[in-house]
C-alpha cells in the first residue's frame, strides 16, 4: 500500500478545495485549469440519476480536457450570453472526508452551497464534490470532478452555465 | 378502506381512484394525454407529423428507447417562446456562436451538404398547429453523418448504419434521416429535435412567466456501448442546462421575457419571409403555423359567440 493517503491531511485537503473555490469564485478560470490533469473527467449528473456514468446516462456536464477547456475559453469570452455579463458566486465547501487514498491519488468528499447572483436573484446549489486527487510538486491535481446535486431539479435554478 | 362502515351505501369505492385524463393514445411507441375527451383520434391530430416521428422511429429495427436521465429545469419566461425558439434557425449563427466555434475548431462542422447542395433545406407547416425545419446537418450525427470530430475510425461504422438504413427504408429515405437534420414540434408541447442526437423535450406553464422543461435523450435499443458513449458527448456538448448551447436559449428566452414585461411593447414580429413561396428554416413559418392555431383554439368560441350575436342583432 502506498503512503500517501497517510501522509494527507484533511488540513490540506480542505486548503486546496478552498483555493480551487476561490480561483472559480473569482473567474480566474485559466488558473483553475492549471489545477486539472490532461485525463481531466469534469460532470455534473442529471439530477435523478446522481449515481449514473456519463457512458450510459444522460448527464448534466460531462467534459473531457477539450470540452472543459473549451468551456472556460467560452465563459472567458464574450459570445457566452447565459454568463455575459457574469454572475456572481460564492461556495461555501465543509464536511470534508478524505475516503480513499492509494499510490499518490486522493478521493475527497466535500458538501457544497453554491450561490448565483444573476439578474437581482440569487439561485442556491446544494451538493457534494467528489474529487479524485493527485499529489504532484508538494499540491494536488484534480483528475476527477464531480459536482453531485440533491436538488431533485433545477427548476428553481435553471441551468449550469458557470462552473459548479 | 380502514373504517369502511363509517361511509353510507352510496359511497362508490371504484370511483375514489386516482383521476385518469380523458383521452391517452400512442404512436410508435410515443404516449400522448389530452384532457379533451372530445379530441380526434391520434393518427388525425398528429396529421402531416407522423411523417416525421417515423423518420426518428425508423432509426432502428430493434426500436428506440429513452435513456435514464432526465434534465429538468426551469425556464423564467413564458412557454410559447421555447415553441418559438425550439424550431426556429435564424437564432442559430449570433445565439450559438459559441457551439458553432466549437465545432469548426474541432472539426466538427460539415457545411458539404449530401442532400441539399446549395440549399439550406425547408420548413414545414404540418397540420393542427405541428411544424418542422428540416436541412442538411451543419454537424455530424450518430446516425448517420460523420464529421472529422468523430474520429476515422467511425467513418466505417457510420456507413455501415446507413447502409443498414437503406436496406430497410430504401436508399433516398436512408439518406434523408443519416443527413439531415430535423427540428419538430407537435402542437402545443412536444417537441422531438433529431439534431446532432435526439432530443425528447415536453415542458409545461407553472406560472404565465415561467415554465418546467423536461428533455431526454431518445437513441436505438441495439446502440453499441461505444456510439452510445459518442451520441452522449454529441448530446452534451450543445443541449441541455449545462451545454454550450441551450443556456444561451434560455438567456434570450428570459431576456425578451423581461422586455415584454415593458407595455410599450405590443408585439412579437413574427412576418420573416412570409413572401417566400418555398419556407426555409431561416424564416418564421413555423412560429406563425404555432401561433395561428394557439390563437384560433383561444378565440375559436369566443369569435363564434360574436358571430352568433352579431347574427341575433342583423
Amino acid at each position: 500500500m502506498a503512503t500517501a493517503g497517510r501522509d494527507t491531511t484533511r488540513a490540506e485537503v480542505e486548503e486546496f478545495l478552498y483555493e480551487e473555490a476561490a480561483l472559480l469564485d473569482e473567474w480566474r478560470l485559466e488558473e483553475w485549469l492549471a489545477l486539472l490533469t490532461d485525463d481531466i473527467q469534469y460532470s455534473v449528473p442529471s439530477t435523478d440519476t446522481p449515481d449514473g456514468e456519463p457512458d450510459e446516462t444522460l448527464f448534466l456536464i460531462a467534459d473531457d480536457a477539450l470540452r472543459v477547456r473549451s468551456r472556460v475559453d467560452q465563459l472567458l469570452g464574450k459570445t457566452a450570453w447565459a454568463e455575459n455579463p457574469r454572475s456572481r458566486t460564492r461556495r461555501m465547501i465543509g464536511n470534508v472526508r478524505i475516503r480513499e487514498a492509494e499510490e499518490g491519488q486522493i478521493r475527497a468528499i466535500s458538501n457544497f452551497v453554491v450561490h448565483r447572483v444573476r439578474h437581482d436573484r440569487v439561485d442556491t446549489y446544494v451538493g457534494r464534490y467528489e474529487h479524485l486527487l493527485v499529489r504532484e510538486n508538494g499540491t494536488f491535481r484534480i483528475r476527477k470532478r464531480r459536482a453531485i446535486l440533491d436538488m431533485e431539479s433545477l427548476r428553481e435554478v435553471g441551468k449550469v452555465s458557470f462552473i459548479l | 378502506m380502514p373504517g369502511e362502515e363509517a361511509y353510507g351505501p352510496a359511497v362508490d369505492r371504484s370511483a375514489l381512484g386516482l383521476a385518469r385524463p380523458p383521452r391517452t393514445a400512442s404512436y410508435r411507441g410515443f404516449i400522448f394525454v389530452s384532457f379533451d375527451p372530445a379530441i380526434e383520434s391520434l393518427e388525425e391530430y398528429l396529421a402531416d407529423a407522423r411523417d416525421y416521428v417515423d423518420l426518428v422511429a425508423d432509426q432502428s429495427e430493434a426500436g428506440m428507447e429513452i435513456t435514464a436521465g432526465t434534465q429538468r429545469y426551469g425556464i423564467r419566461a413564458n412557454w410559447k417562446l421555447l415553441c418559438e425558439n425550439s424550431i426556429d434557425a435564424y437564432h442559430g449563427a449570433i445565439t450559438h456562436a459559441r457551439y458553432m466555434r466549437f465545432l469548426s475548431s474541432t472539426g466538427g462542422l460539415s457545411l458539404d451538404s449530401v442532400l441539399d447542395p446549395g440549399g439550406g433545406g425547408h420548413a414545414r407547416s404540418l397540420g393542427n398547429g405541428h411544424a418542422v425545419m428540416e436541412y442538411p446537418s451543419p454537424w455530424g450525427r450518430p446516425i448517420a453523418h460523420w464529421v472529422a470530430s468523430f474520429g476515422e475510425e467511425k467513418r466505417a461504422e457510420l456507413e455501415q448504419i446507413e447502409r443498414k438504413l437503406a436496406e430497410l427504408h430504401g436508399v433516398e429515405r436512408a439518406k434523408r434521416i443519416a443527413h439531415m437534420s430535423r427540428n419538430l414540434l407537435i402542437f402545443p408541447n412536444l417537441v422531438i429535435n433529431d439534431i446532432m442526437a435526439i432530443t425528447v423535450r415536453s415542458f409545461f406553464p407553472i406560472a404565465p412567466n415561467e415554465m418546467l422543461v423536461s428533455a431526454w435523450n431518445l437513441a436505438p435499443v441495439d446502440e453499441k456501448p461505444d456510439a452510445r458513449a459518442m451520441r452522449f458527448d454529441n448530446f452534451l456538448t450543445f443541449l441541455g442546462p449545462g451545454g454550450f448551447a441551450t443556456p444561451d436559449d434560455v438567456e434570450a428566452l428570459e431576456s425578451c421575457q423581461r422586455g415584454f414585461a415593458n407595455p410599450e411593447v405590443g408585439w412579437s414580429d413574427i412576418s420573416r419571409e412570409m413572401n417566400r413561396a418555398d419556407p426555409m428554416p431561416t424564416g418564421e413559418l413555423q412560429m406563425r403555423t404555432f401561433w395561428r392555431r394557439w390563437n384560433e383554439l383561444l378565440t375559436r368560441e369566443r369569435s363564434q359567440q360574436r358571430m352568433g350575436v352579431e347574427r341575433l342583432t342583423a
